[in-house]
Parts: structure tokens; C-alpha cells; sequence
């Protein structure tokens, strides 16, 4: 697996780490909890056909700025910002988990940034009837089986490279943990609801059918909100972050609708 | 020195079998273990304890803030404060604290604190504490990531509210309020009530407590040789900055058990410590870490150096990794002191001395240890132990104690008088 081109932007005055790998249109990913501490099969997949553009939230790995950020509007103009400086604009973008809720409010509130769109259990919704799992309240040995249902493919996103300080990686990882919670602390609820409406690009909704963090029910929350077409899938044997359970296989769906 | 007598007002009634059945004391603590029947005479004697440590000549009662918790029964400790306020006379009342953040706005801390120092005649000591992950975070649903900075700017503008003459215009970045005038005013205006910080052991508390010219608390559960290295690296970081070592820069808590002998001491006490430190203490570690609750400064010196050694000890998840729940590693680990008076006498000048702690607060209740027993404890302690301690750092002033007014001054309480209505 090569390693991607890596380039910074900045954002509010942080830098912003953006990876660029591929050939072909462009293709925006805004990555899920955990963010990006190494580069993935995932994103190989993508990168066969497309020009893949990965850049990292705020206080995601090589980004900082989360901490300039105090609401959700906030939020939303750096996320603008990131895809604007990181030449996505009219590209498609996939986003996955707290990156599909950002992925879903660059379509609805800035419509003509964003292609086609493909989103992987975003957050965004609450729903009390089935409520989602907290991320950031769960022992050690229980998260990775909430992120994935192969618990071993978070383990292996957040373990330390070789080489890497020993010191500085950990405190990096909380980061990235600490930026999602900033944004979406307690419940994962933006309102997103609101303003799904706003959304008429085409959408990809993928849910992994063993999400153990957000009920695979959100998905039709988001199909019934959206005004775009909308289409729903189920990905087998994979948990929240199915691009890591199943890197072909969603790979090949977001293609699929990207063609 | 100061000598404190702190409640936590634990729950008394955690049942047998509370750990194997609960996951925690602390956020989800199911509401069917909680009889309001029972609770009522709970709080009656322990407000009993507080009325009885203070007629017995402690130094201060200390109340202090937990929710959702069962072994911390006061989400408000104002209102304990506010009755104290009445049935006291002399003693300081110290609330150790009113977590910022929670308030909103936080104005209403300034206008709370300024009740109680009226009523009381300037007795209030005002302890702010961030408040810990499971009080703040989950019970309150706090932004962890916010938190700090949220406690940060309330502080500035309860200080101002304290202290400007004129209606002012607070612009801050969480809070903005047109018109702030708080009614009524604290009698202790030179220039506000003491401030005290019940912390962990991060630097960075350390130095705005220096800076401020602040109280700094170390509140742990686990006595006072877990905390001597928090405290060393305390001093250190005093010394670093040009403060002179005045004791009485620091608080530190402490659980004692004094009794006849040795031997009665273990057989009164050992009973309610094992309560507290197995049922009370028996926290979900999943609400220990909350990401952004511990500053990137903190996590780096916890990884990195010796000091942080103490800052580590002081985490929440490193707290809850201590697992001494039987009496004889309760009292070897120093978590408890029991002894008969002498013996007692001798340890806590040792605490006192070691750690360079004036103020002492004293846990003297614990888990589920009765009333008789409690009172028991607080005057055998107050006769034998006080009059042997009181002595030490008589050279040093206590610039941070409260200034009441005068005695002459102050209103008289009626004593209390129930009531029997008579048809005379």
C-alpha cells in the first residue's frame, strides 16, 4: 500500500493535514471517529479510479483548531473551509460517522460544493425511541467492538505506527476523540433533521448492519429527510465504521454510485 | 492550624450486594435503591453532625457538590450551607464548591455565595471547583472539551460580580449578560469571600492558584500518602514561582477514626470504611475519562515526568484503579487514620507537617457509619486530639480565612425551639 501525498491547509489559523492519493475526478472523504491516523485499504479501493482527497477535521490526526471552535456554526464554515481549501468544491464526498454529518451539511447548506453524495452512518440524529450508543463513555475493552464489528480493525486504526512518540501518540488519539466529542457532545444531535431537507444531491446512505453505535434505523431518517434521490444499503458484517470492516465492499457501492 | 470537619452525606443504605448488582454509584445509580423515607432522616443526622461538629469548636463545616451520586447526597450544597448559616455561630462554612460551569448563568454562584455570607455574617469560605468528569460531563452532560474554559470565564465573571460598584456589561465567550448587578452583596467585600480550588494534582491548577492568590485543595479519598507526592509537587511548583511555603496555601481531606484504643478504633471503623471505600467507591471506569476533560498539558506531564507521577495518581482513572477495599489495606495505605487519641495525634502532625498543610479538612463520617458513632468520633477527637495539634504553624497567618463581622455586630439567632402546640 503507497502512502498518499500529504499537504497542509490552513483552517481558522491551524493547520489541516489533507492526503491525496489517486487519479481521476476528485472525490472528498471526511473520515469518522478516530479521524485518519494512517491511511487505508478503504481508501486504496477509491483511489483505483478516483482522485481521493482526504482532509482532517479540525483536532482530527494532523489537524488542529477544534478548540477555536465553539458551536456548531462554527463548525460547519471550518468544515467549509477544509473542502474549499483542499479543492473539493463540486467534487462528490463521502463521509462517514461525524464526517457524514459534515459531509451532509456541506450538500444542504452549501449545495453547490458538493457532488454527489455518499454517507456511511452519519451522525447528526437522536432518536429517543432507539437511542445511540455513547461513544464517549465505554471502557477500553468495549469501544473497539462499538466502532467495528471486527474489533481488531480499530485496534489496528489507532495502534502506534513504528516510530511514533510515544508520548505525543496517545495524547493524539484523545484529541481526535476530544474533537468529535466538541462537536457532538452528549448526544450526537446537530439538528441535522432540520436541514436534511436542504440536501438535493443524489445520496448514498450506507449503514453497517452491525452498528452497535447508531441504530442501522437512523438510515431511513436520513432517506425520509433527504430531498435528493436517496438509496439505501446494508453492509454486511460491518459495524459503525464499515469502511474498516468492509473496505471492498463499500468501496465498491460508493463507486457504484458515484459512476 | 485549621481544623475542618467536612460531610459528604453518603448514602447510608447501599444494599449487600451493590457491587456485584450495579455498575456504578455515580450517573446511572438506579433510582430504586433511593427510599425518600429514609433519606430524610439521613440528611436530618448528618445535618445534625454538621451542627454538633461546629458546637464542639471545629475550625469550619465543609459541604460540597455531587450529582447522580450516592455517595455524595448534596446537588446543592448551598442549601445545607444556608440552614449551617443559621445553626452556627462562629464556625467558617465552607462550600468546597460550587462547580462553575454547571451554573447558568453563572452569576447565580455570585448572587447563592453572597445569601449565604449575609446570613452567616461573613462565614463563607467559596470553593470553586471545576467538578469531576461524572458530576459535569455525564451527570450534567457538560461538554467535556468546553469545560475548562467555561469554568474559567464563569470565575471571571462571579469575581466581578463580587467586586465592581456599577452595573457592568459581561462579553464573554460563553456567556454574555447585559446587566450585571448581583443583590445582595457579600459582606466580605475586601475584596470577596476567600476563594478556595479543590484540584487535581495538574500544574496548571497549581500556577493559577498561585497566581490568584488562591486556596489550593487536594481532596483525595486516599490519604495522606497518596497525596504527599501531589503535595510535594505543589510546593515545588510554590517554590519555582517565589511563594513562600505558608501552609495554609493548601487544603488536604483526610478520613480519621479515633476511639479508646487502637483496637476499639478498628472494630468501629472498620465496618463504615469498607462501606465507603467498596460500595461508595465502586465507579463505572467508562465515566472516568471523558476526552478533553484532562488538559493536552496534563496528559503530556502524566505521561512524561515524576511530577506527573502526582498528576497521575490524581486522574480519575488512575483513582478508580485503587483497589484497597479491606480495613487493613484502608488503614496501611493511610487512606484512613485510626488509632487511640495519642496515636492519632501523632499521625496527623505528621500529615500536617509533611505535607505542610494548614488547613485540614477532616472526614470524621464516612460511608455508612451511624450518628452515635459519627458523634462519637467528632467529639473524641475535638477533647483529645484538637488541643494537641492546634498549635502547629502558629507562625504562619491565615490570609485566607474568612473575616466576619464582629460578633457584637451580628443578629441573634433565637435558639431553635420545636414547637409543641399547646391549647392553653
Amino acid at each position: 500500500m503507497s502512502q498518499p501525498a500529504a499537504t497542509t491547509v490552513e483552517v481558522n489559523g491551524h493547520p489541516c493535514r489533507v492526503w491525496t492519493k489517486g487519479s481521476g475526478p476528485k472525490l472528498g472523504f471526511l473520515a469518522g471517529l478516530g479521524g485518519l491516523p494512517r491511511w487505508l485499504p478503504f481508501l486504496d479501493r477509491l483511489a483505483e479510479t478516483r482522485t481521493v482527497i482526504a482532509p482532517s477535521l479540525p483536532g482530527y490526526p494532523g489537524a488542529t483548531g477544534h478548540t477555536e471552535l465553539d458551536s456548531h456554526l462554527d463548525w460547519v464554515l471550518a468544515v467549509r473551509q477544509l473542502v474549499d481549501k483542499a479543492g473539493l468544491a463540486g467534487a462528490d464526498l463521502v463521509g462517514a460517522s461525524v464526517g457524514g454529518a459534515f459531509a451532509a451539511e456541506m450538500a444542504a447548506v452549501f449545495p453547490e460544493r458538493v457532488g454527489k453524495l455518499a454517507l456511511i452512518a452519519p451522525f447528526g440524529l437522536f432518536d429517543d425511541r432507539e437511542p445511540a450508543a455513547d461513544p464517549w463513555a465505554q471502557r477500553k475493552d468495549v469501544l473497539p467492538g462499538l466502532m467495528c464489528a471486527d474489533a481488531a480493525r480499530w485496534n489496528d486504526l489507532v495502534a502506534a505506527p513504528d516510530g511514533a512518540n510515544s508520548v505525543e501518540w496517545p495524547i493524539e488519539m484523545t484529541r481526535a476523540s476530544e474533537a468529535a466529542a466538541r462537536a457532538f457532545w452528549p448526544l450526537g444531535n446537530t439538528r441535522l433533521e432540520k436541514r436534511l431537507g436542504l440536501i438535493a444531491a443524489p445520496t448514498l446512505i450506507l449503514w453497517g448492519d452491525r452498528d452497535g453505535l447508531l441504530p442501522p434505523s437512523y438510515a431511513g431518517r436520513f432517506a425520509r429527510g433527504i430531498t435528493g434521490s436517496t438509496r439505501v444499503e446494508t453492509v454486511a458484517n460491518a459495524g459503525h465504521l464499515a469502511y474498516l470492516d468492509q473496505p471492498d465492499a463499500v468501496a465498491k457501492a460508493v463507486l457504484a454510485h458515484f459512476a | 492550624m485549621k481544623l475542618m470537619w467536612f460531610h459528604l452525606m453518603p448514602y447510608t443504605e447501599l444494599p449487600e450486594d451493590f457491587n456485584r448488582k450495579h455498575p456504578s454509584v455515580w450517573v446511572d445509580i438506579h433510582s430504586s435503591l433511593f427510599d425518600p423515607k429514609r433519606a430524610h432522616h439521613m440528611y436530618n443526622d448528618f445535618m445534625d453532625e454538621l451542627e454538633y461538629a461546629a458546637e464542639l469548636g471545629y475550625d469550619a463545616v465543609c459541604v460540597n457538590e455531587h450529582h447522580s451520586n450516592g455517595y455524595g447526597l448534596m446537588p446543592s450544597p448551598n442549601l445545607i450551607a444556608s440552614s449551617l448559616a443559621r445553626r452556627t455561630t462562629d464556625t467558617a462554612l465552607c462550600v468546597m464548591g460550587n462547580s462553575l460551569a454547571l451554573y447558568n448563568p453563572p452569576t447565580r454562584v455570585a448572587e447563592e455565595f453572597a445569601m449565604i455570607d449575609c446570613i452567616s455574617g461573613g462565614r463563607l469560605i467559596a470553593g470553586f471547583p471545576v467538578g469531576s468528569p461524572m458530576d459535569t460531563c455525564y451527570a450534567y452532560g457538560q461538554n467535556p472539551s468546553l469545560l475548562r474554559e467555561r469554568y474559567l470565564e464563569a470565575h471571571d465573571l462571579v469575581k466581578r460580580a463580587w467586586t465592581e460598584k456599577d452595573t457592568f456589561a459581561f462579553n464573554g465567550r460563553y456567556n454574555q449578560q447585559r446587566y450585571v448587578n448581583i443583590w445582595p452583596r457579600p459582606i466580605q467585600n475586601d475584596p470577596h469571600p476567600p476563594i478556595w480550588i479543590p484540584g487535581g494534582g495538574s500544574v496548571e491548577t497549581w500556577r493559577w492558584c498561585a497566581e490568584m492568590d488562591y486556596v489550593y485543595c487536594y481532596l483525595s479519598y486516599y490519604g495522606y500518602k497518596a497525596g504527599l507526592a501531589t503535595m510535594q509537587g505543589f510546593w515545588n511548583e510554590m517554590d519555582k514561582l517565589g511563594k513562600d511555603r505558608n501552609p495554609y496555601r493548601a487544603g488536604f481531606l483526610q478520613f480519621v477514626g479515633v476511639a479508646e484504643t487502637r483496637q476499639q478504633a478498628l472494630d468501629l471503623y472498620t465496618e463504615p470504611a469498607e462501606y465507603f471505600y467498596g460500595r461508595c467507591l465502586h465507579v463505572d471506569a467508562r465515566y472516568a475519562t471523558p476526552p478533553g476533560y484532562t488538559t493536552e498539558a496534563t496528559q503530556r506531564a502524566g505521561i512524561q515526568s515524576m511530577v506527573s507521577k502526582a498528576a497521575n495518581t490524581a486522574s480519575y482513572s488512575s483513582k478508580l484503579s485503587m483497589k484497597a477495599t479491606g480495613m487493613k489495606d484502608i488503614v496501611d495505605g493511610g487512606y484512613v487514620i485510626i488509632g487511640s487519641p495519642d496515636e492519632v495525634v501523632e499521625q496527623i502532625r505528621h500529615v500536617a507537617t509533611s505535607l505542610n498543610v494548614g488547613h485540614l479538612m477532616l472526614l470524621l463520617q464516612y460511608g455508612n457509619m451511624s450518628k452515635d458513632t459519627t458523634k462519637y468520633n467528632t467529639r473524641l477527637f475535638a477533647e483529645k486530639v484538637m488541643p494537641k495539634v492546634k498549635d502547629l504553624f502558629g507562625d504562619w497567618e491565615d490570609k485566607w480565612w474568612p473575616k466576619p463581622m464582629a460578633k457584637s455586630q451580628r443578629a441573634a439567632v433565637p435558639a431553635f425551639r420545636p414547637q409543641t402546640v399547646a391549647a392553653e
